[in-house]
């Protein structure tokens, strides 16, 4: 039986988030928090695997009591398990901090359950570090294995997994052995519309909430704010594109004037690999 | 085969909402089905929320739930083109326990709403539709929606999926609604500072007002306009009859442009920002327009049983009292094992013998007259703004001589019959 994790994060909808104009920050009450999509994704590949091969799903997030909501939503996707660490000592965490508290709640999932597989998204939308992933990997002395866009097979006797990692120009098949951490490309699967019978089991389900003093061996220092050595010095939004020229004229004259646009700036077009 | 419930709620709405409630508190299982991301992220009303119905499910809910602000003043505006006659009342005793009634803002107040359903045991299931009630030998026995092993079975299913309920209407319950039975309402919310607010309509913090808009808001069709109070925001909307927008080739939007830019309404909106636009259908056919409400294994409430006042701007309070009583009809089917359409029609009974019926009798007739009979919106409005103007504006000309002038520009003696007769039936449908 496999053991797949997956770790998510609910992270306010950056599609429709406004920002604070003085200070650059995103207001997190103008956008509803949902599942970060690469992580629905990861989700949904640990939920595929387990019917391939047999075994069970757990989910593992950090975050503040609403955040039982994203859980809600991987088991409707079809997770089995759901674990939360909550506490306030792990806030303003950076992705070392994270990888850290996530590290050690695998380690007390582990003593009851060994864990073959741990999926994540390729990055959060809030964030676009993707490195809580590897750093997971690191701290655990597992394979990480980016980019991945499609699981070829996992063979769980053997101890080995065969993957596609998508590259510059194109993609390289890689076995690697178990267990390891993959962070997964949103092609890797379509997340279905879940069924009926999920969607009853997610309303019910209350997951496993562990604080601070539930975990074992964890250095405080390396948590929250205290253990986050990345520094903000300064944000600022990108400056907004200029609009581009309006040609006008008959067609005839437009014509002209862009075939003249294109030969003033030939080395633009050549760049890419045109004559 | 899927898992079994004791009652199926499809639309979490506050008839839905309050059913659910009632359902779960008196240990019934029970599955509330919402089609939106979230209760009350499609549902539309203008904002008002009354005490008394709402407390009925929940006592002293004020004291927790999302409310905008408590009502003080209710105003009318008669209004023409550039002038408006207003009334209304304003009285403290509105601003403290118990309350009369509140201004809400949908998305929060049903969210709250269905988490207090949801403690009580509910089990809410969102982003789901409900494509159609599964019928076996004539009676309703669960739903299917439209999600992979989508069909649950319950012993009676509740229909609150809100006007113009695809699900009734397939059950045979009612037909098509006819443009004339329903009306179109927009509206916007606008962002505005509180303080702003407070200074603008007299009030004090927690204070709130409602004004309607009656006449020119609404171009003289059929309908009205609103204009109400939140805590930092104002909601303002037009809503007119179907069959009004056809006949006039108007569209809504335009009507609530119209609206904001009215000189009566224009400066209490100014510098506020749009939020959020909002549109929805109500079904305001009235006692005439309802269809069969019970039927074996099934229950309709709230929009979906055409419950509106459209005359008091009430619907809401009507959909909580009609889920309430269902649920009560329900636990009772449950204690004897019935869930026929003989037993279940002892809802429809209660119904009826609550205010809900009583006033939907009351005002039967009145939707649907003043629709035969423009003449109240486009013609008496602009008369008594007219009448106030000359009476009201000094002069020198004596009082006696203007109200003979007014009077006189009434119009001809058979005109008076005639508003005299239209007093008379307006009376006679409103009585």
């Amino acid at each position: 039986m496999l053991h797949i994790i997956a770790c998510i994060k609910q992270v306010p909808d950056t599609k429709i988030i406004k920002m604070n104009p003085k200070t650059n920050t995103m207001d997190r009450a103008s956008a509803p928090a949902i599942l970060n999509p690469y992580d629905a994704h990861a989700v949904e590949e640990a939920v595929r695997i387990k019917k391939k091969y047999g075994g069970i799903v757990s989910v593992l997030t950090m975050g503040p009591p609403p955040a039982v909501k994203a859980i809600k939503k991987c088991i409707e996707i079809g997770a089995d398990e759901g674990y939360m660490i909550s506490d306030r000592r792990f806030a303003g965490a950076d992705t070392l901090a994270t990888s850290y508290a996530l590290t050690k709640a695998l380690d007390k999932i582990q003593k009851s359950r060994p864990v073959d597989l741990i999926l994540c998204g390729k990055m959060t939308i809030d964030g676009d570090t993707g490195q809580v992933g590897p750093g997971i990997a690191r701290r655990l002395d597992i394979p990480p294995l980016t980019s991945v866009k499609k699981v070829e097979s996992v063979h769980q006797e053997e101890g080995h997994i065969i993957v596609h990692r998508k590259i510059e120009d194109g993609h390289e098949v890689i076995q690697s052995t178990l267990p390891c951490l993959l962070s997964v490309e949103k092609e890797i699967n379509e997340v279905p519309y879940s069924s009926f019978p999920n969607m009853i089991k997610a309303a019910r389900y209350d997951p496993v909430i562990w604080s601070v003093d539930d975990l074992e061996d964890v250095d405080i220092k390396q948590l929250g704010l205290k253990g986050s050595p990345t520094i903000v010095a300064k944000v600022w939004a990108p400056p907004k594109p200029e609009g581009g020229k309006m040609l006008e004229g008959s067609p005839h004259d437009q014509v002209d004037q862009i075939l003249s646009v294109i030969l003033e700036k030939k080395e633009l077009f050549q760049a890419k690999g045109g004559s | 085969m899927s898992e079994r419930f004791d009652c199926i709620v499809v639309g979490a709405g506050p008839a839905g909402i309050a059913c659910a409630y009632e359902l779960a508190k008196g240990g019934a299982k029970v599955v509330l089905i919402e089609r939106g991301e979230y209760p009350g992220s499609k549902n539309v009303m203008g904002g008002v929320l009354y005490r008394q119905m709402m407390e009925d499910v929940i006592p002293g809910f004020y004291q927790e739930a999302p409310l905008e602000r408590p009502i003080v003043e209710q105003r009318f505006m008669m209004m023409d083109k550039e002038s408006a006659v207003t009334f209304g009342y304003k009285g403290m005793e509105w601003g403290k326990e118990p309350y009369n009634n509140f201004t809400v803002l949908r998305a929060k107040f049903d969210q709250w709403f269905a988490s207090k359903a949801v403690e009580q045991g509910a089990l809410l299931i969102n982003e789901t539709v409900v494509t159609e009630c599964i019928v076996e030998e004539g009676r309703v026995v669960g739903v299917r929606t439209d999600r992979p092993d989508g069909e649950v079975y319950a012993d009676v299913v509740v229909l609150a999926d809100g006007v113009n309920s695809l699900l009734a209407k397939s059950l045979g319950f009612h037909k098509e609604y006819r443009p004339d039975e329903v009306a179109l309402a927009t509206m916007e919310i606008l962002k505005l500072d509180k303080k702003v607010i407070e200074d603008r309509f007299n009030l004090e913090p927690n204070q709130g007002c409602t004004i309607e808009l009656f006449g020119d808001a609404t171009k003289g069709i059929l309908g009205t306009g609103f204009l109400y109070t939140n805590k930092d925001s104002l909601s303002i909307g037009v809503g007119t009859l179907l069959s009004g927008l056809i006949k006039h080739k108007i569209r809504p939007y335009e009507l609530l442009e119209y609206v904001k830019d009215h000189p009566m309404i224009r400066p209490y909106l100014q510098g506020s920002e749009q939020q959020e636009y909002l549109a929805h259908l109500i079904p305001e056919g009235g006692y005439k327009s309802m269809g069969k409400v019970v039927g074996d294994g099934v229950i309709v409430v709230g929009d979906a049983a055409q419950l509106v006042n459209a005359i008091h701007r009430e619907g809401s309070n009507l959909a909580m009292t009609s889920g309430r009583i269902a649920a009560e009809t329900i636990l009772l089917a449950m204690q004897a094992g019935d869930f026929s359409e003989a037993l279940l029609d002892r809802y429809r009974v209660k119904l009826m013998n609550s205010f809900v019926g009583q006033d939907m009798k009351k005002y039967k007739d009145s939707t649907h007259h003043f629709d035969k009979f423009p003449q109240y919106f486009d013609q008496y409005i602009p008369m008594m703004n007219r009448a106030a103007s000359q009476m009201f504006t000094v002069d020198g000309k004596s009082k006696w001589e203007k109200q003979k002038k007014i009077w006189k520009d009434i119009g001809s003696p058979r005109e008076k019959i005639k508003i005299a007769r239209d007093a008379y039936r307006a009376w006679r449908v409103m009585k």
